[in-house]
């Protein structure tokens, strides 16, 4: 990645960042923001490592968990924070190892990774009687924990960073990763992973360590999501077993199917929309046009939306839209190469993600 | 893997592999020479590709003892044989075919170099196997003869002393199998190489010594006129032995 195109990527997430604001809500955009983040790591773990992980919200919902209970106990946010990617990259590294020295793969991983998340969700949702304490916290069950300490200014835990500042603030970190990851694929690591993905056989063959360094991968994947869950935690104040559940592990990937696997801005943009689609589905005011009978349930849609795209546009948006860019522009391509040198997926993935 | 006196830079002993009753391969014993070429041929079925992949680290031997320039590779994984600085070219062309022809023979140049290294490599590779051209190309787009190539590219960017190379000349032109035997010729100038074959007109090319194997053993080792003018090997070819 240069410097150019760094410098490109912070400008158009600065205007982005400044525009949203002026037509939706912050808190709405900063649960976005959050939910783009969660994407872009099922978006690197999947789209690039060729890991599908249906279990995504386990690492996210650990996040959210590790920090209400962390910033209950300390009484400030940061050590939380940091702990929340942490642990969750700790988690992710030894379930990753299992599987990936066990040679787990494809569907198999899928279920394992699934259900992972679904006990973690039956097991929160267990703890609601007085003996399921941490430190000074309670699980608190079904009920899931409220008002825990957010985010603030490092050294003053009095003064909170909330509404606009928290939009700013998870935005930013959001660049940051994204940032983050593009350098990673750029990197030899991210190369070879990408080769991976191909052909894992050939790497191997190659006197390459395919197992860790899928788990290296995945406790990437880990981070980012745990500090996903983090950032949702201060948005939306409290946090529910729900992090762990189907609906959303099922729902983060379609944010990546349609937002379009091997780019990030794809499931990232993918993300945002969805979940704003369904925050519309949501309002009182579109159900009662339909009333009772809603045909318009977000699930229902969510499916009827997965769908089409797997029918009609099966690489999803970002990849199409590339496509179709680079057939109308067929002489900026061959700028760039020699002749009439066509890009392969991946070196387009990397100049356009 | 533990390191022992050397004496070959490839020493089985007693190499047998048994998949349930069928037995593929009884006591194998076989000695690779420093930057010898060897030819490994048989019939179908005669254990030729259960023996690669005992060496590639694939298969586990039910019994015997493999060494690779003296270091006991028995139950090794395939990734830390090839770390030892061995090649290996599969039977179906394994590439990784959503990426560039550059990007292929990158990643296996960046194993042993640093990133600058392996660009040099990479350029210099490109230009000996004659694939320059498509460098940008997917190699998924490629035909079959040249994504052989860009395996064989793969193979020689890792600069290994050790080849393993497992049916080269499959679904190769006559044209591209020349260039496969110029190629194999001259990666012989720097390392030792096994290749299994059933192409005997390729053969006739390449080796100098030939180990023909049948029904799990071996049948005879020796110069590669005298191998392939014996009678015997003839009828286990024609399918009149016993």
């Amino acid at each position: 990645m240069t410097a150019r195109q760094v410098l490109s990527s912070v400008v158009v997430a600065a205007i982005v960042m400044f525009v949203l604001p002026v037509f939706f809500d912050v808190l709405n955009l900063t649960t976005f923001a959050a939910y783009a983040l969660l994407a872009l790591s099922l978006g690197f773990v999947w789209g690039y490592g060729g890991i599908l992980c249906f279990g995504q919200t386990a690492f996210y919902g650990l996040g959210a968990y590790v920090y209400a209970l962390t910033a209950i106990n300390t009484g400030e946010a940061w050590s939380g924070f940091f702990l929340a990617i942490l642990l969750p990259a700790l988690f992710a590294a030894i379930l990753g190892a299992m599987m990936f020295y066990g040679r787990l793969s494809d569907v198999y991983l899928a279920v394992v990774t699934l259900v992972v998340s679904l006990i973690l969700f039956r097991f929160m949702n267990h703890t609601a009687g007085e003996q399921w304490v941490i430190g000074e916290a309670r699980l608190g069950g079904f009920n899931g924990i409220p008002g825990f300490p957010t985010l603030h200014v490092p050294g003053d835990p009095e003064a909170y960073i909330y509404d606009e500042n928290l939009y700013y603030f998870t935005f930013v970190v959001l660049v940051l990763c994204y940032l983050l990851t593009r350098w990673l694929l750029g990197s030899p690591f991210g190369r070879i992973l990408v080769g991976l993905r191909e052909n894992e056989q050939r790497i191997e063959l190659l006197g390459y360590d395919v197992r860790a360094r899928k788990t290296a991968a995945f406790a990437f994947g880990g981070a980012l999501a745990g500090l996903a869950g983090c950032l949702y935690a201060n948005a939306a104040e409290i946090i529910t077993p729900e992090l762990f559940g189907l609906g959303l592990a099922a729902e983060i990937i379609i944010w990546v199917i349609v937002g379009g696997a091997g780019t990030l801005i794809g499931p990232m943009i993918g993300a945002a929309v969805l979940g704003y689609l369904k925050f519309v589905l949501g309002l009182r005011a579109v159900k009662e046009v339909f009333g009772r009978e809603n045909p318009l349930e977000a699930t229902l849609v969510f499916g009827v939306i997965l769908i089409l795209f797997i029918l009609f546009l099966p690489r999803g948006v970002v990849p199409s839209i590339q496509g179709w860019l680079g057939k109308a522009r067929p002489g900026r391509a061959g700028a760039a190469g020699s002749g009439r040198r066509r890009r392969t997926r991946a070196e387009r993935a990397r100049a356009d993600a | 893997m533990r390191r022992a006196a050397r004496d070959g830079v490839v020493e089985a002993r007693g190499v047998s592999v048994r998949f349930g009753g069928v037995t593929a391969l009884d006591s194998v014993d076989f000695t690779l020479a420093d930057k010898e070429l060897r030819c490994l041929i048989g019939p179908n079925g005669a254990g030729k590709s259960t023996f690669f992949k005992c060496l590639t680290g694939v298969l586990r031997p039910s019994e015997g003892d493999i060494r690779i320039r003296g270091i006991d590779c028995v139950g090794a994984h395939p990734h830390q044989i090839a770390g030892l600085g061995v090649g290996i070219k599969t039977q179906v062309p394994s590439v990784m075919n959503g990426l560039s022809v550059r990007e292929n023979v990158w990643i296996a140049a960046r194993k042993r170099n640093s990133t600058r290294e392996a660009d040099r490599i990479v350029a210099e590779t490109l230009e000996r196997i004659g694939i320059a051209d498509s460098a940008g190309e997917p190699v998924g787009n490629l035909a079959h003869g040249r994504r052989q190539l860009v395996e064989f590219g793969t193979v020689l960017a890792g600069d290994p002393w050790l080849i393993l190379l497992d049916e080269p000349a499959a679904g190769l032109t006559a044209e591209e199998a020349e260039r496969a035997v110029d190629i194999i010729v001259e990666m012989n100038d720097r390392a030792a190489i096994i290749v299994v074959e059933h192409d005997m007109h390729f053969i006739r090319q390449l080796a100098k010594t030939v180990t023909v194997l049948h029904q799990g053993r071996i049948l005879t080792e020796g110069h590669v006129d005298t191998v392939l003018g014996d009678p015997l090997v003839r009828d286990v070819y024609l399918g009149k032995s016993q």
